[in-house]
């Protein structure tokens, strides 16, 4: 079988226990530069037909989520959503830090535009890496692409580890109880889970960043949840909007909601001391304000707001 | 203390065999047991003594007594289906048998990643730490072994322990499930899933070994080469087509692609989540950095099978 080795040259009088050495160096974790120079779609075939591409320890494949990810749904994010971004000078250039953000739509849209607005926005081109829950990565094809494209699961561990090697971060502390909200709870922030976002923060020492996003919570307006359904499919709810069941697959196009998304001023956690992440009252303390600021913003943003859908 | 008689188990594997032959080449080591059934992996013309044995059977005892060694190397413990009673019975035998003996001061254990488990819920990567939750839940053969060494060490605080947990070994001639498995045709996947695998070049693995037996470095250690690839992406550098089918039929599809790949039920797991292992503590406390990547290990295995 032919071998591709584009990627590695073996050394004409290497030793036996000597590697080849590799001419590009292997990345663990993403490469901070984005790849800007378009391939050409032979050499990006090429690659994937001979495995020579990178991926980090997560699983994180910037060639692909560049390459085919992203370009469809920056279309939604542009025509569709029109989407508009707010403070992005305050995405910190190098060093991670953790983006919490509000949490809704029923699908979760609002990652996806983010992770755009953050990868579309940032000098470096830097890319949002979410924290998921354990559901997403037991779903067939769904949890290879949350890996793909660089999401992990939420714990404790991975945020750890991608805050330390200098990466952004995105976490949703609102969790299912924020995605699936009702319509008549929108723009109104769910208990932010037990603050378990601020103890990352803290330990990785990296500030963290209040990302409001309005729109995403009139995309499909959730009227009703039928409880029996969800159970049976292992889901977290099954929504019922004014289209979905009742339009089938047309009822799940999101509603073309006009989008903002702000990334507020840092909140810095390394001024404390280094334990106050096993400090519950402090960490309870900052979780509220991250809450609060949140919760603020949405409403001078809603507030602002003429039309829902033409912004 | 540098050691004078050194007795490895397992060395009709390529890994304990060629170990037993570079301990041997090793002029301040008196003499290499190499313990097995079969004398397979044991090149001839080596200093190696070869003894044929079980160590499920309690006359290993014998042998540690009469050799009077030192420092045991338990390498026999193999992935794969079918190896629990060798690796289980056998490994609480030969500990027995070291609780027992004057002469051992040291006990190096091949381990391997999968005491971690691994699963949608765990971690991406895993750090030493880690096993303490993995072990109870489907950490496997492994964690067994490993519980049975660290009870052996708390009764006898006068033993160095080493327990090596190795990633998937790999390189040129290695003949195991899963190299085997990226011979086949067409490969098969699990429908919907792509693990992250990391690899171990052989030459790493044995080199981290010989460290761990001829100093002393007690503690738990990760072995793993740098960096991570997707099954799909191994499949495809290895020139293979992957066939993904549905998680159920993996067992069957893989011998029906044609082969003697018994994948252990820890390996079916590694083909569906993947596990990735930090290797921090083996590059600053061990004093030990892989010289070969997971790519370039894996390309290396590549290159051998292609010729």
């Amino acid at each position: 079988m032919p071998v591709q080795e584009a990627d590695v040259i073996p050394l004409p009088t290497a030793r036996t226990d000597a590697p080849p050495q590799p001419t590009r160096k292997l990345a663990s974790v993403t490469e901070l530069r984005p790849r800007r120079a378009p391939q050409s779609l032979t050499d990006f075939v090429r690659s994937r037909l001979t495995g020579d591409y990178q991926v980090d320890e997560f699983g994180f494949d910037p060639q692909l989520t560049d390459t085919v990810v992203l370009p469809p749904l920056r279309m939604i994010y542009e025509k569709w959503f029109r989407v508009e971004v707010t403070g992005e000078k305050n995405l910190p250039l190098d060093g991670g830090a953790l983006i919490v953000a509000n949490h809704s739509g029923t699908l979760p849209w609002d990652a996806v535009m983010t992770s755009i607005a953050v990868h579309d926005n940032h000098p470096r081109g830097k890319h949002l890496r979410m924290l998921g829950a354990e559901l997403v990565f037991k779903v067939p094809v769904l949890g290879a692409l949350a890996r793909r494209t660089g999401q992990t699961l939420a714990c404790g561990a991975d945020a750890q580890r991608l805050l330390r090697s200098g990466e952004l971060v995105g976490v949703w502390p609102e969790g299912f109880k924020g995605v699936g909200k009702s319509f008549s709870e929108r723009y109104q922030l769910q208990r932010f889970g037990r603050g378990g976002f601020v103890a990352t923060a803290a330990k990785a020492g990296v500030p963290i960043i209040p990302c409001s996003i309005v729109g995403a919570e009139e995309i499909y307006p959730k009227i009703a949840d039928i409880k029996p359904l969800a159970k049976l499919l292992g889901l977290p709810y099954f929504p019922v909007t004014p289209f979905f069941p009742l339009l089938g697959p047309l009822g799940a196009i999101p509603l073309p909601t006009k989008w903002r998304i702000d990334f507020g001023a840092p909140i810095r956690t390394d001024l404390a001391s280094p334990d106050t992440a096993d400090d519950h009252g402090f960490v309870l303390e900052m979780a509220a304000e991250v809450r609060e600021t949140i919760q603020r913003t949405l409403d001078s943003m809603v507030a602002e707001r003429e039309s829902v859908f033409r912004g | 203390m540098a050691p004078t008689v050194v007795l490895v188990t397992g060395v009709a594997d390529q890994l304990g065999g060629q170990l037993a032959a570079q301990l041997a080449d090793d002029p301040d080591i008196e003499r290499v047991l190499g313990v097995d059934t079969a004398r397979l992996a044991v090149p001839r013309g080596t200093r190696v003594e070869f003894v044929r044995a079980d160590i499920r059977d309690p006359r290993i005892a014998k042998v540690i007594d009469s050799a009077r060694v030192d420092t045991v190397v338990h390498a026999a413990p193999r992935s794969g289906a079918g190896a629990k009673e060798l690796n289980v019975i056998g490994t609480m035998q030969l500990l027995a048998a070291c609780q027992r003996s004057r002469t051992v001061r040291k006990l190096v254990v091949k381990s391997t990643a999968e005491v971690y488990g691994g699963g949608a819920g765990a971690p991406a990567v895993f750090t030493e730490q880690d096993a303490d939750q993995a072990v109870q839940r489907r950490g496997g053969d492994a964690a067994e072994i490993e519980g049975y060494a660290l009870g052996l060490a708390r009764r006898r605080p006068d033993l160095v322990l080493t327990i090596v947990r190795l990633a998937e070994v790999i390189g040129p001639h290695i003949d195991n499930a899963l190299t085997r498995y990226f011979s086949l045709p067409f490969v098969p996947t699990v429908l919907g899933f792509d693990a992250r695998v990391q690899f171990v070049h052989i030459t790493d693995a044995l080199a981290v070994l010989e460290r761990a037996i001829t100093h002393d470095l007690p503690g738990v250690f990760n072995v793993g080469g740098d960096g991570v690839l997707m099954l799909s992406q191994a499949i495809r550098r290895a020139g293979r087509v992957p066939l993904p089918v549905p998680r159920a039929t993996i067992g069957p599809a893989t011998r029906l692609a044609g082969g003697r790949v018994a994948l252990s039920p820890g390996q079916s797991r590694l083909l569906s989540h993947g596990r990735v292992i930090d290797t921090t503590r083996l590059k600053t406390t061990f004093g030990f950095t892989p010289k070969w990547t997971t790519t370039a290990a894996f390309d290396d295995f590549v290159r051998a099978v292609a010729k």
